[in-house]
């Protein structure tokens, strides 16, 4: 029997349009976590790492009340879209930025810690604006440990199950994404198919390590 | 002209006994040294002008600005101070070459000036043919130039500098003080800078401010302050040998003479206005000012020699009765082989702190 390569095609483009979003909503809370002390700062922290610890189906049913058809979000959306979110690929996204953003936040947080603070220092003293401080010296110096985290966050994205299949379901062809289609397959008794795709899942697994070992080895070096 | 007054309390945290920060200080032209042990306080003074730190309370006003003041509640951020500052590790970006990092420092300058500017800096501070290299690539004199000009690329008004030479051997340090020399003649800009050395304060310093537990302790030219320590802590943190508890046994105005009695030896001293019999003070000799010799006389004291040890300018004798004399090695020479060590006190030469 031939392989459906699909649920591949779709898990890569859905971890990869996740980890870009991903970056953009981790870098400023990241650097919020990292540089301010507030009452506010305990909270957000501690709002950005339940999703860590909230077992993967019930975030998944909470995102389905959330965005579900019957919630204001979801007709708000149906009205602009004119299709609802649910059960779509793009549901599959929200599923991945729930599995990844936390620790997205958490690793970025770490690398903007480890900038001698010293570096922003000397930037608002040379007059920099906090924009300019956090674009020209922050981001560059943690550059590497970003990258890291990012690849993290894409394998991370690749494998999610739980939420993934609470909001965006299981629609061969549509929906289903490489950890739904191996699970599907194993069901089924398709063996070699669950086989081949999880050979190549743990292949971009490794592949990824490899890249974040290598590129944090470097930033301690230089 | 900087004037600031400064009061900010840390309560003792689970590592850290509880410090407070209470001090006013002025700067003009010229430099004026912060010395102080470590833990005294310098460095957060210097983030505090800079506005890295808010004081609990107080003012700093620099020339005609007010950068803070706890009762009208003024507190500029850092961005608007114009307070150059140079970090102890020099704090030059490290993904930037060296003309980078003095543009960085040049972008709030008009667009047009600029490049003049930057080329201007890279120019006086001798970075013409390293400004394409990244401040790995430089060596730590070049590393220096390269910090010193960015601080003074935005014509700061005011120069903080923090412990620049810690850690620096003779030669890099040498440098370092002809450098802020020509910093010192070609910028009209006061300088402020933190330092637990020494030798630094009498090298730059036009003024020296001592500082003790966050506050300061004296102030005044570094030779004057090193001539008359205000008490016994100022005199131990400036390393001043030959300090002594006593009590005033007897005071002749008359005669211009005092006893002094410390707890194993007499001495006479000048007649010391202002003090009472029986006064408790602390003496100090300059271990430079004291003699030795082998024979018995006046005002001299009995020692045992503990060790004598080479020291840049000449010798050091360390004499039992914690007394510390300096002389010169051909002094030394005739000496060496006393069979008895005693030790004379010019009675002109003993001060009370």
């Amino acid at each position: 029997m031939p392989i459906d390569w699909f649920p591949l095609w779709l898990s890569l483009r859905v971890a990869a349009i996740a980890t870009v979003i991903s970056l953009a909503i981790s870098l400023p809370l990241a650097y919020l976590l990292a540089t301010r002390q507030s009452h506010g700062r305990d909270l957000l922290d501690a709002l950005t790492t339940l999703p860590l610890v909230l077992p993967p189906t019930v975030l998944g049913w909470y995102l389905l009340v959330v965005i579900g058809r019957e919630s204001a979000f979801g007709r708000l959306y149906e009205s602009i879209f004119g299709a609802p979110l649910v059960f779509t690929w793009q549901a599959a996204v929200v599923a991945a930025l729930f599995h990844s953003t936390p620790l997205l936040i958490k690793f970025i947080r770490a690398a903007f810690e480890s900038v001698d603070p010293s570096y922003s220092r000397a930037a608002r003293n040379l007059g920099a604006s906090e924009w300019k401080v956090f674009w020209r010296v922050t981001v560059p110096l943690a550059r590497r440990s970003v990258f890291a985290a990012a690849a993290l966050a894409f394998a991370r994205s690749l494998g999610d199950f739980g939420i993934t299949i609470m909001i965006a379901g299981n629609i061969p062809g549509r929906t289903q994404t490489v950890a739904v289609a191996i699970y599907d397959a194993v069901e089924s008794g398709n063996g070699s198919l669950a086989r081949t795709l999880s050979l190549v899942i743990s292949v971009v697994a490794i592949a990824v390590l490899y890249l974040t070992n290598r590129l944090e080895r470097r930033q301690a070096a230089g | 002209m900087i004037e600031a007054r400064i009061g900010k309390r840390f309560a003792a945290g689970v590592e850290s006994a509880e410090f407070s920060l209470n001090l006013e200080l002025r700067a003009a032209a010229g430099v004026t040294v912060l010395f102080g042990a470590s833990g005294s306080g310098k460095t957060l003074t210097l983030d505090c002008i800079a506005g890295f730190v808010a004081p609990d309370s107080g003012r700093i006003l620099l020339d005609d600005q007010i950068l803070f003041d706890a009762a009208a509640k003024v507190n500029l951020r850092p961005q608007n101070r114009n307070c150059g500052y140079v970090f102890q590790n020099y704090a030059l970006f490290p993904h930037m070459t060296v003309r980078e990092n003095l543009a960085f420092a040049a972008e709030r300058r008009p667009r047009l000036e600029r490049h003049r500017r930057v080329s201007e800096m890279i120019e006086k501070f001798r970075l013409t043919e390293i400004s394409g290299r990244r401040p790995r690539e430089l060596s730590g004199g070049e590393q220096q130039r390269c910090s010193i000009a960015r601080a003074l690329i935005g014509e700061p008004k005011l120069l903080l500098l923090d412990e620049p030479a810690r850690g620096l051997d003779a030669s890099l340090r040498a440098t370092l003080y002809s450098t802020l020399r020509q910093v010192r003649a070609d910028f009209n800009t006061p300088i402020l800078l933190v330092t637990h050395d020494l030798e630094e304060c009498f090298e730059l310093g036009d003024e020296m401010l001592v500082l003790r537990d966050g506050s300061i302790a004296q102030s005044g030219a570094p030779k004057d302050v090193l001539a008359y320590p205000a008490n016994v802590e100022v005199a131990r943190l400036l390393g001043i040998r030959n300090l002594f508890q006593a009590e005033i046994a007897a005071l002749d105005p008359g005669r211009n003479t005092s006893r002094l009695k410390t707890a194993d030896f007499e001495l006479t001293g000048p007649y010391y206005p202002g003090r009472f019999l029986r006064d408790r003070v602390s003496i100090c000799v300059s271990a430079g000012e004291l003699r030795v010799s082998p024979q018995n006389g006046s005002n001299r004291v009995h020692v045992q020699l503990i060790r004598a040890s080479e020291m840049p300018q000449g010798m050091r004798l360390e004499f039992s009765r914690d007394i510390t004399v300096e002389m010169t090695r051909a002094e030394y020479q005739k000496q060496k082989d006393n069979k008895e060590w005693l030790v004379e006190f010019p009675p002109e030469s003993i001060r009370i702190l």
